[in-house]
């Protein structure tokens, strides 16, 4: 890779070079891509790691003896090497690869959830979810007679910590929450909530899906018993979750789906389970995305998370102040960037956001519009959904700026 | 990019959004509450968050009052709003061809009878907009749940 930070601010003209998708047009537009936070761009060097895979030594995994099985085998688990190094994971044995976050969170509740939670037991959550640390939990409250209690917002987009130790009991099994919001970009106290957690027996899982792609982040020093997240919102491909757990939590579960790959020993009469991470990764899992990941980890480990997180809040405060000028503009979240990550939500005038989502998109800018995904907090917020900038590694002033002309032009159009 | 290119843009995005579906938009018909409806219907866009509920009055084989209230874009909103002025007073038969003929209107289909739907013809330039199809079909959907919902009383 060429030198892509100086002095650890990020060379983004570099940086962008590396992005072939940048290159393209969107109704005659250069694209404008501001939708990171439902999914990144991919560098040239994840993608060629996918056709590298696939044209030098595509082969199953753990099973074959020759060689293009060893190399890809290698490959595989140096990835999981990679994430482990990455989110300062004691071991590679506590991270599983998923499908995505979604999985991943699905995988404790089915695996751990329903062997701990019971009937009268209580979990915590949080108004922010998003639907994937919501359903899972519903299902499992439902199923097993649990209740759901929530760790409401402020006005400001917080979460109201005032009263957190009234919202545990004796049967508070598990507290689940996320590390950042996708739809408010509020930055969350992981650590102090969960130690609060932690402190009273109470298994705690954060889901990272927006944190550890644009921050650093140490598991361990957040502390949450088990922390998900998706390759494809950081560089990767699509198709790749990790869940990262404590081995003795690990160690106690039964497998979640049954099949090759996490199995010792088979007999008619039963099976052993393999050791892990295996145990939890049956069947021949995403190979050419897992080892693609790796390639993503190099980038942002050579851009280096602090000097991402660095380069975000600078973009973002740009484009709270521009959005700030727009009179009509309704803001969502905390109003200090340092206090949120790279998504800003917000409403225009009377505008609703599909019709301002779809105004930009003929302006070339790649918004998200719509309740993303956490359609409990947008009733919180008194709002049918929001309009949602989310930025990247790529994204620069000038590429605010369009989106400012953009809105421009759809408040002209309406009026 | 070109003025050509810069003109066909503005001249699709005119075409979803035509003054009269902005018109309805704007200044919504039968946006409300029936009194006593024979039957209603909530519909959802899962996608986009949209909401449209449909209310009617069936009597005697007659849509006689028709209402809707909800939440969404201007495309799904200004779509019940012209729904609701060209069904109201109709048949439940004819209401149910026009349900027929707008959705397939909307499905890109050939066969549709185009002087049938009147005003309704605007909503055509949605089609070049595939996401927002279904907000502009989701009141005529619920429309055909809620009349179900007054036939199977
Ligand atoms: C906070 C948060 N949690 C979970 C998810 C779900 O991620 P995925 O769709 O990759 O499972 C997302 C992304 O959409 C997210 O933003």
């Amino acid at each position: 890779m060429r030198q892509e930070t100086r002095d650890g601010v990020l060379d983004v003209v570099a940086i962008r070079s590396d992005f072939p998708i940048l290159e393209r047009e969107v109704h005659g537009k250069r694209l404008v891509y501001l939708d990171n936070a439902a999914t990144s761009q991919k560098p040239r060097q994840v993608i060629d790691a996918l056709v590298r895979y696939y044209e030098t030594y595509n082969a199953n995994i753990h099973r074959a003896v020759h060689a293009l099985g060893e190399e890809a085998t290698a490959a595989y688990e140096e990835a999981r090497e990679k994430v482990a190094r990455f989110i300062g994971a004691p071991s590679s044995e506590s991270v599983i690869f998923t499908r995505n976050t979604t999985e991943a969170i699905n995988l404790v509740a089915y695996a751990w959830g329903r062997a701990n939670v019971g009937e009268g037991d209580e979990i915590i959550l949080t108004q922010m979810e998003h639907h994937s640390n919501l359903i899972p939990w519903q299902q499992l409250a439902a199923e097993k007679g649990a209740t759901i209690r929530y760790i409401e917002i402020t006005p400001e987009g917080t979460l109201e910590l005032g009263n957190l130790s009234a919202l545990f009991s004796p049967r508070t099994k598990l507290l689940a929450m996320p590390h950042v919001s996708n739809s408010l970009g509020t930055i969350n106290p992981a650590e102090e909530i969960v130690a609060e957690a932690s402190k009273r027996g109470v298994t705690t899982l954060v889901d990272g899906a927006q944190a550890m792609p644009h921050m650093p982040v140490d598991v361990q020093a957040v502390g949450a018993d088990f922390y998900a997240f998706s390759a494809h919102k950081m560089l990767g491909p699509t198709g790749v979750g990790v869940l990262y757990a404590r081995r003795e939590l690990l160690e106690e579960m039964a497998p979640f789906l049954g099949g090759g790959e996490m199995i010792l020993k088979v007999t008619f009469e039963g099976a052993t389970w393999n050791d892990l991470p295996w145990k939890f990764e049956a069947g021949t899992p995403n190979i050419a995305d897992v080892i693609a990941f790796g390639s993503a980890i190099d980038y942002l480990d050579a851009l280096g998370m602090d000097n991402v997180r660095r380069h975000e809040i600078e973009v973002t405060t740009y484009a709270l102040e521009r959005l700030r000028a727009l009179d009509d503009v309704t803001l969502y979240g905390p109003d200090d960037p340092e206090q949120r990550g790279g998504v800003v939500s917000f409403n225009f005038g009377d505008l609703h956001p599909h019709d301002v989502g779809t105004i930009l998109d003929r302006h070339g800018v790649a918004i998200r519009a719509g309740h993303h995904c956490t359609q409990p907090l947008m009733r919180c917020l008194g709002v049918t959904g929001t309009a949602r900038a989310s930025f990247y590694i790529y994204n620069t002033q000038e590429e605010v700026d369009a989106l400012i002309e953009g809105l421009k032009a759809a408040r002209d159009f309406f009026n | 990019m070109s003025s050509e290119e810069y003109r066909r843009q503005e001249s699709e995005l005119d075409e979803l959004y035509r003054d009269i579906i902005i018109d309805h938009y704007r200044n919504p018909r039968h946006r409300g509450h029936l009194t006593a409806p024979s039957a209603s219907h909530e519909g959802l866009n899962p996608l986009c968050g949209d909401e449209v509920t449909v209310e009617v009055v069936v009597d005697g084989g007659t849509l006689a009052e028709i209402a809707y209230s909800g939440s969404g874009c201007s495309i799904s909103q200004s779509a019940a709003s012209m729904m609701t002025e060209a069904v109201a007073g109709k048949s439940v038969a004819e209401t149910r061809r026009l349900i027929g003929d707008f959705t397939a209107m909307m499905r890109g289909e050939e066969s549709v009878d185009a002087e049938a739907l009147g005003d309704l013809e605007a909503m055509s330039g949605v089609r070049k907009f595939p996401v927002r199809i279904k907000c502009a079909t989701l009141a005529w959907h619920t429309l055909a749940e809620a009349l179900e919902e007054a036939s199977a009383d």
